[in-house]
C-alpha cells in the first residue's frame, strides 16, 4: 500500500501528459471533421452524379474498414511505399498523421448524421421559405441549419463520445497518449516497472471525460427543447 | 386590365400530363376560387404559378409584368426572379411555420432579409426594422393574435398557425394572394376562424387566388370560380351562376357529388 501512495503522483502525472495528448487528438478531430463532414455529406447529396457516386464510395470505404487499418495506411504507406516519410519523424508527426487519419474516418461518419439530418427536413420548409423570397443560402441557414441541430444532436453525441474512446487506437502507431503512458509502467517509466494498475486507471480518465461530454450534450439538447421540428 | 393573366399552362409529370392548356384571368379586387376534384391539378397550377413548379408552356403575367413565358427563356438573375416572384404570395395547406422561430420572427424574418439587399440599409437599420415589426405587428393584430407574438409555432392550434402564416405571406405586400386548401389541415371547428380571415381579406379587397373544398364558402366568398377537371378548366363563371346552373356535365356530376 505504502508503494502505491508512492507510485501514485508519479504515474498521475505522467498519464495527466498522455491525456493531454489524447485531449489535443480529440480536439483536433473535432475541428476538422465536423465542417468537413458538412462538404463531405453536401458532395453525397450533389445533383451531379460523379460527385455524389464517388463521395458516398469513399465513405463506404471509410466506414466500411476499421479505424485502426486506416491509422497504419496512412501513418505506414508515404515512407514504405512511396518512400517519402511526409509525416516527419517523432511525436509530432505521428501526432500529424493520427489527427490526419482520425479526421477523415469521423469526417465520413459526421458526414452520414448531417445527411440523414439535412434530408429530414420537411421539403415544405423549403419551399415556404423560397415563396417568402430567401434565397437558397439564407434558406440553409436562417431555416434549415438549426432544425438540422436538434436533430443530429443525439447520434453526434453518440459519435463524439466514441471519438473519446477511439482515440486509444492511436497507441498502435506509438502516439503517446494516455493508453500509452499507463503501458509504459508495465515495461518499466520513472523508476516504476511492472504495474498494471496504472493502466486500468486510465479508464477513469475515460469515463471522468465522456460523463463530462454527456452533461453537456444533454444541456444542450434541453437548450434547444424551446421548439419542435 | 387583368392583375393577373395565365395563358395555356402545360405541366407534365414524367409521361402524364396534369395540366394540359390552363388559361384564365382575374381582376384587381376580386376572389377567384379553384375548384374541382381530387387529381384534377388544382396545386400543381398553384404551384407553377408560384415558380414551384416550372410549367412546361405557357405565360404568366402580373400587373402587366410578365413573371413566366417558356417562349423567352429568362436571361434574370436568381435575384431578380425573386423580386417578381414575391409579387405573390401562397399560403400552404401545413402551413411551413419556421419552427424555431416565434410567431413575430416567423412574420418578420423575410422582410427582414429583404431589407437588407436596400442601399439605405446600412444608414437606417434601425428605422427600418422598426417599420418591419410594427407592420408585422399590425398583421398579427388583425389575425387576433397579438398575445401571442412571443409564442412558438409549436405552442399554437392549428388555427393560429395558418392565421401566423397567413400574416408571414402578407408582410410582404404581394400583389396577389395564394391559398392552397387552407383549411384541410384544421379540425372542422377550426376552419372557421380561417375562413373569417380570408372573408376580412376580401373585404379589403385583397386580390386573392384560393383553391378549395368548401363550396358554401367559395360561393360566398368569390367574384369568379374556376371549376378544375383532369388537367381542363371544364367551366368557370360567376359564383352564383356556376353553382346555381352548371352548365357541363362534369360540374353536374362533381356538385351532385358533393351532395350525397
Ligand atoms: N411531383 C409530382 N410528380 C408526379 N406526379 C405528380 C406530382 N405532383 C402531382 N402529381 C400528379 O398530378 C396530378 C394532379 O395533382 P394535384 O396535386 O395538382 O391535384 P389536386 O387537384 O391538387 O388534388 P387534391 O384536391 O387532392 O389536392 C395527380 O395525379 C398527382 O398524382
Ligand atoms: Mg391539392
Amino acid at each position: 500500500m505504502t508503494q502505491f501512495f508512492q507510485q501514485f503522483p508519479v504515474v498521475f502525472q505522467s498519464l495527466n501528459v498522455g491525456f493531454l495528448q489524447t485531449l489535443k487528438l480529440f480536439g483536433a478531430t473535432l475541428l476538422g471533421a465536423l465542417p468537413l463532414g458538412l462538404l463531405i455529406s453536401f458532395g453525397s447529396m450533389s445533383k451531379f452524379k460523379p460527385l455524389s457516386i464517388v463521395t458516398r464510395l469513399i465513405v463506404w470505404v471509410v466506414r466500411g474498414t476499421p479505424l485502426m487499418i486506416q491509422l497504419l495506411i496512412i501513418f505506414f504507406f508515404p515512407g514504405l511505399v512511396w518512400g517519402k516519410p511526409i509525416w516527419g519523424g517523432g511525436e509530432s508527426g505521428r501526432f500529424l498523421a493520427a489527427t490526419v487519419a482520425f479526421i477523415l474516418n469521423y469526417a465520413c461518419y459526421f458526414s452520414e448524421i448531417y445527411r440523414g439530418g439535412i434530408q429530414s427536413i420537411p421539403v415544405g420548409q423549403h419551399e415556404a421559405a423560397q415563396v417568402l423570397g430567401l434565397s437558397k443560402s439564407q434558406t440553409f441557414f436562417r431555416v434549415v441549419l438549426l432544425q438540422v441541430v436538434k436533430r443530429i444532436v443525439p447520434p453526434m453525441s453518440n459519435e463524439i463520445i466514441t471519438l473519446v474512446k477511439d482515440t486509444s487506437l492511436a497507441r498502435i502507431i506509438a502516439l503517446q497518449e494516455i493508453i500509452w503512458a499507463g503501458q509504459s509502467f508495465m515495461k518499466g517509466s520513472h523508476g516504476i516497472a511492472g504495474q498494471i494498475w496504472p493502466l486500468f486507471f486510465t479508464g477513469v480518465y475515460y469515463l471522468l471525460f465522456s460523463g463530462l461530454l454527456t452533461i453537456l450534450f444533454n444541456r444542450l439538447e434541453k437548450k434547444l427543447d424551446y421548439f419542435k421540428v | 386590365m387583368a392583375i393577373l393573366e395565365v395563358e395555356n399552362i402545360h405541366k407534365s409529370f414524367g409521361k402524364s400530363e396534369v395540366l394540359k392548356g390552363i388559361s384564365f384571368s382575374l381582376e384587381k379586387g376580386n376572389v377567384l376560387s379553384v375548384i374541382g376534384s381530387s387529381g384534377s391539378g388544382k396545386t400543381t397550377l398553384l404551384r407553377c404559378i408560384n415558380f414551384l413548379e416550372t410549367a412546361d408552356v405557357g405565360r404568366i403575367t402580373v400587373d402587366g409584368d410578365t413573371i413566366f413565358d417558356s417562349d423567352a427563356p429568362s436571361t434574370l438573375s436568381a435575384r431578380e426572379r425573386r423580386d417578381k416572384q414575391l409579387k405573390i404570395g401562397l399560403v400552404f395547406q401545413q402551413f411551413n411555420l419556421f419552427p424555431q422561430y416565434n410567431v413575430l420572427d416567423n412574420v418578420t424574418l423575410a422582410p427582414r432579409l429583404r431589407a437588407k439587399e436596400r442601399a439605405d440599409y446600412k444608414q437606417n437599420k434601425k428605422q427600418i426594422i422598426g417599420e418591419i415589426e410594427v407592420k408585422a405587428k399590425e398583421l398579427l393584430d388583425k389575425m387576433g393574435l397579438s398575445d401571442k407574438l412571443d409564442h412558438y409555432p409549436c405552442q399554437l392550434s392549428g388555427g393560429q398557425q395558418q392565421r401566423v402564416s397567413i400574416a408571414r405571406a402578407m408582410a410582404l405586400e404581394p400583389k396577389i394572394l395564394f391559398f392552397d386548401e387552407p383549411t384541410s389541415a384544421l379540425d372542422p371547428e377550426l376552419t372557421g376562424e380561417i375562413l373569417k380571415v380570408i372573408r376580412e381579406l376580401a373585404k379589403e379587397h385583397m386580390t386573392m387566388v384560393i383553391v378549395t373544398h368548401e363550396m358554401t364558402f367559395a360561393k360566398e366568398v368569390s367574384d369568379h370560380i374556376v371549376f378544375m377537371d383532369r388537367g381542363v378548366i371544364a367551366e368557370e363563371g360567376r359564383a352564383q351562376d356556376l353553382f346555381e346552373n352548371p352548365q357541363s356535365e362534369r360540374l353536374k356530376a362533381f356538385l351532385n357529388n358533393l351532395k350525397n
